[in-house]
């Protein structure tokens, strides 16, 4: 059975049409990769997933349950968690508050909360910032505090919405891995929106490609880099011509 | 200089039990005039009315700018059953902060859809409506006359202790709170909603559970004032600029989103308010005691473009400040 | 059917002195991103100076708007300049300091006015202030229709600056989009400081306007400004033309409620239909992000 199920998901904004049918299913504990070029509706489907968009058409089964007509923190308690974009840190609390917040979708008490973000802290290498306020953190930190809030919340799902944009080699090493371990140690399958190819073809088990809104093709990292309607989704037609 | 050090330590680590001990110490061991009583329940007033407004707009980013509707409507639910009924005023203590929550959440239903301004203004808009509504309907709260009550007692030491008692209620509410799920969840609306809901909060309910405590204690605190002053009409508690924009300037001065700045707050206004009053214990010349109201308007000026945490919140800024004249000056 | 004209007519007239006070505060909200809640102060102080002026000198009103426009111009610029300007680079826990600063600022505006002239009711009562016009079955109160026409005045003089002028395009092209105004070459900061000033400007004259047909005191600034914030969202937000619309509304439907259900309720209805509106097309209203 599916993790997660996405079938004909359509969103209409005013009279332009920014997901255009998109049906895909996520395997229990894959990675799996969205990608395409700028604007072709990968974060989108990340928000009508969580729901910060009503669906117009389609619908979104998670663990055999139909989720479409949830609310947004509904859909985290039932196990799914997200990052953003661009990222949302509570600012003007500590890393370790911004944490322990994320953590009481689970935990009833302080201590309790306070237990489960000491360990997502250490997961996501931000023990030593762990009192200073996350709106003093350099992007790599944000980024990581993005993951950190999401895995805090203890999903079954994580959807990674471009948590390595603006990372240098290292800072990117680094992330890489944490996204890495979060399947192997802790069991969670990955939904990653990614620009960086590296990235992506590294990770994923296998890659669904958009493009204005609808599926252009979907298959392992190496099946879909030699498919032609990518490459030109990508490149430009003149590209494939060349090539030729 | 190290037993200095002990002793400066001990202050601040029992600061609160310090403070409450002297403010239950006092009247036994000061015998005030009655007018300075009253300032004492007066600051205690602004105390829970500053408090009650910092939860929610301080701590759970809900910036308020009727909190008169609570206070007023408080305040009728203590007078409107003696007018009608002539049942006790002091049954208030019981309704008041009821009826305030109530009203709290109908409001609630129709401005919480409503982010940043229109909140703001909707809760504005909604005491206004009231202020006008029982100034014309005589039936019902006798309109701009007013409603009279004979006081239980002449002295005012038992209303300071009853104010004391709301005030304690008020901050430990607001402190327990702060330290539960509720509280992180409060913090987090404040600082970025989307990301809230995307950690499972739902922030609809955390915003009324925040103006539940937050209306309840601004219905207490008018419903006391309506038992102490023996007096209510809507000019005076439904009042946009005494009532709902004093209660935000308290939370200012003393410091938005810190336990304690509202009532630093509290004291420092009515300090402030005292001190021109009285053109400065008669010190200065008279015509001073007419801008008593003006100074601290000024304050609140001085303090958004300076210290915009607040006292409280920027206490540590100004310590440093003072320190480093200090050891200039040596 | 006399009376129903009447009544329209006469709140036809006062929308014309709304719509200018609405305006004012739109284009403050455009440029700054803020609800002014200092607007009706502004207002209150232009109409005591008139007052003053008409007292100690016996400057008439519709004259001394020559003295009191320029005086509450700057002291609008002065506000912007030192007051709410520094804050913009300023982090703070509230999104809105800027807003409790206009309400600092209109407070020390209000208790001035308080220490120097009491709480005292004052007017001024000119030879042409009950004076009228009969049109057919129609009174026109002649102060009240001078206020008008000088209004339009104003409102035509404002969509000529706006529109027609790189001043105007400026303060356009800032509440559209800051930074890229700024990229434009545009003075961001001048721009800013310049159009809470003519939004005080705007708000002055509307006070000295309705001096002659209204009465004063000092906390005559709050419900002005509460009108004004009714008129600014009625219209939508943002844009001059809706202020005068919002205008039009509140001032039609205040002197209809007056007249029909009860002079106490005057101030309130335009309260209770913002908050109407708020209930039933939130999403009409939704457009600024800031308060």
């Amino acid at each position: 059975m599916g993790k997660l199920k996405i079938e004909n998901l359509t969103k209409v904004f005013g009279g332009l049409t920014a997901v255009n049918d998109v049906s895909a299913e996520i395997k229990e504990g894959e990675i799996f990769g969205l990608i395409g070029p700028n604007g072709s509706g990968k974060t989108t489907v990340f928000n009508l997933i969580s729901q910060f968009y009503p669906v117009t058409n389609g619908k979104i089964i998670f663990n055999g349950h139909d989720i479409t007509k949830k609310k947004t923190y509904e859909i985290a308690r039932l196990g799914i968690g997200r990052t953003f974009q661009s990222v949302k840190p509570l600012k003007r609390l500590t890393v370790e508050d911004n944490i322990m917040s994320a953590a009481f979708a689970r935990e009833k008490t302080s201590a309790g909360a306070r237990k489960v973000a000491q360990d997502v802290l250490e997961f996501c290498l931000l023990h030593d910032v762990s009192h200073m306020n996350a709106g003093g953190l350099p992007i790599a930190g944000r980024k990581r505090l993005e993951i950190a809030k999401a895995l805090a919340t203890r999903p079954s799902l994580l959807l990674l919405d471009e948590t390595t944009a603006g990372l240098n080699p290292s800072e990117l090493d680094t992330a890489i891995d944490i996204i890495k371990k979060i399947r192997t140690e802790l069991g969670i399958t990955i939904v990653i929106v990614e620009h960086i190819m590296k990235v992506i073809m590294n990770i994923s088990d296998r890659v669904h490609v958009m493009a204005h809104g609808s599926t252009i093709a979907e298959g392992t990292p190496s099946e879909v880099a030699k498919n032609p309607t990518v490459i030109e989704a990508y490149l430009g037609s003149e590209f494939i011509m060349e090539k030729r | 200089m190290y037993r200095n050090e002990k002793i400066k330590l001990f202050v601040i680590n029992r600061i609160e039990w310090i403070i409450l001990a002297s403010a239950i110490a006092t009247p036994f061991i000061f015998n005030f005039s009655p007018y300075f009583q009253g300032l004492l329940i007066f600051v205690l007033l602004w105390v829970i009315m500053g408090t009650s407004w910092n939860l929610l707009a301080g701590f759970t980013g809900q910036v308020s700018f009727g909190h008169a509707a609570y206070f007023g409507i408080g305040a009728y639910a203590a007078a409107l059953p003696y007018l009608h009924w002539g049942i006790s005023p002091w049954w208030g203590l019981l309704t008041g902060g009821i009826t305030a929550v109530i009203l709290g959440y109908v409001l609630g239903i129709m401005v919480f859809r409503l982010r940043g301004p229109y909140f703001a203004l909707g809760t504005l808009a909604s005491a206004e409506i009231l202020r006008i509504i029982f100034g014309e309907e005589k039936w019902l709260s006798n309109g701009h006359n007013g409603i009279l009550y004979m006081t239980t007692w002449v002295s005012k030491y038992p209303y300071y202790f009853v104010a004391l008692i709301l005030t304690i209620g008020t901050i430990l509410s607001v402190k327990i709170v702060m330290k539960s799920k509720a509280g992180y969840y409060f913090l987090s609306i404040r600082e970025d909603e989307d990301a809230a809901e995307a950690i499972g909060i739902d922030t609809k309910k955390y915003k009324n559970i925040a103006t539940i405590i937050s209306t309840f204690w601004a219905g207490m605190a008018g419903a006391f004032y309506m038992i102490y002053m023996g007096f209510v009409d809507p000019e005076t508690v439904f009042a946009l600029h005494n009532i709902s924009i004093i209660t935000i300037l308290v939370g200012i001065i003393g410091g938005v989103g810190t336990i304690w700045g509202p009532a630093v707050g509290a004291v420092i206004m009515v300090l402030v308010q005292e001190l021109f009053r009285s053109s400065f214990f008669g010190l200065a010349p008279d015509w001073v005691s007419r801008f008593h109201a003006m100074a601290f308007g000024l304050l609140v000026i001085f303090v958004i473009l300076y210290v915009a945490g607040g006292v409280v919140g920027d206490w540590d800024l100004i310590a440093k400040k003072f320190r480093l004249k200090k050891s200039a000056e040596q | 059917m006399d009376l129903v004209f009447q009544t329209l007519v006469y709140g036809l007239l006062i929308s014309g002195l709304y719509a200018m006070i609405g305006i004012g505060m739109t284009l403050i909200m455009g440029v700054l991103g803020i609800i002014n809640l200092a607007h009706g102060q502004l207002m209150m102080v232009a109409m005591y100076i008139t007052w003053v002026l008409w007292q100690y000198t016996g400057i008439d009103p519709y004259l001394s708007i020559f003295i009191t426009i320029p005086f509450i111009f700057f002291l609008g610029q002065g506000i912007s300049q030192y007051l709410l300007y520094p804050l913009i680079k300023k982090e703070s826990i509230l999104p809105e300091n800027q807003v409790l600063m206009t309400v600092g600022i209109g407070v020390v505006l209000v208790e001035l006015i308080r220490a120097i002239f009491s709480s005292d009711y004052r007017s001024v009562r000119t030879s042409y202030t009950d004076a009228s016009i009969h049109l057919g079955p129609i009174f026109l109160n002649v102060p009240l229709a001078i206020a008008f026409l000088i209004s339009i005045f104003f409102t035509i003089g404002l969509f000529i600056l706006l529109t027609k002028t790189d001043l105007g395009r400026s303060i356009r092209a800032t509440a559209q989009d800051r930074s890229a105004a700024t990229l434009m070459g545009i003075s961001v900061k001048k721009i800013t400081i310049l159009t809470y000033g003519i939004g005080s400007a705007l708000v002055g004259a509307a006070g000295v306007l309705l001096l002659p047909v209204y009465y004063l005191f000092p906390d005559v600034g709050p419900i002005f400004t509460v009108k004004a914030f009714v008129i600014t969202l009625l219209g939508g937000l943002g844009s001059p033309i809706g202020a005068i619309i919002g205008g039009l509304v509140l001032g039609v439907s205040e002197t209809v409620g007056a007249t029909y259900l009860s002079m106490g309720y005057r101030d309130a209805i335009g309260l209770v239909i913002f908050l109407l509106v708020l209930v039933f097309l939130p999403g009409g209203l939704k457009r600024i992000t800031k308060i």
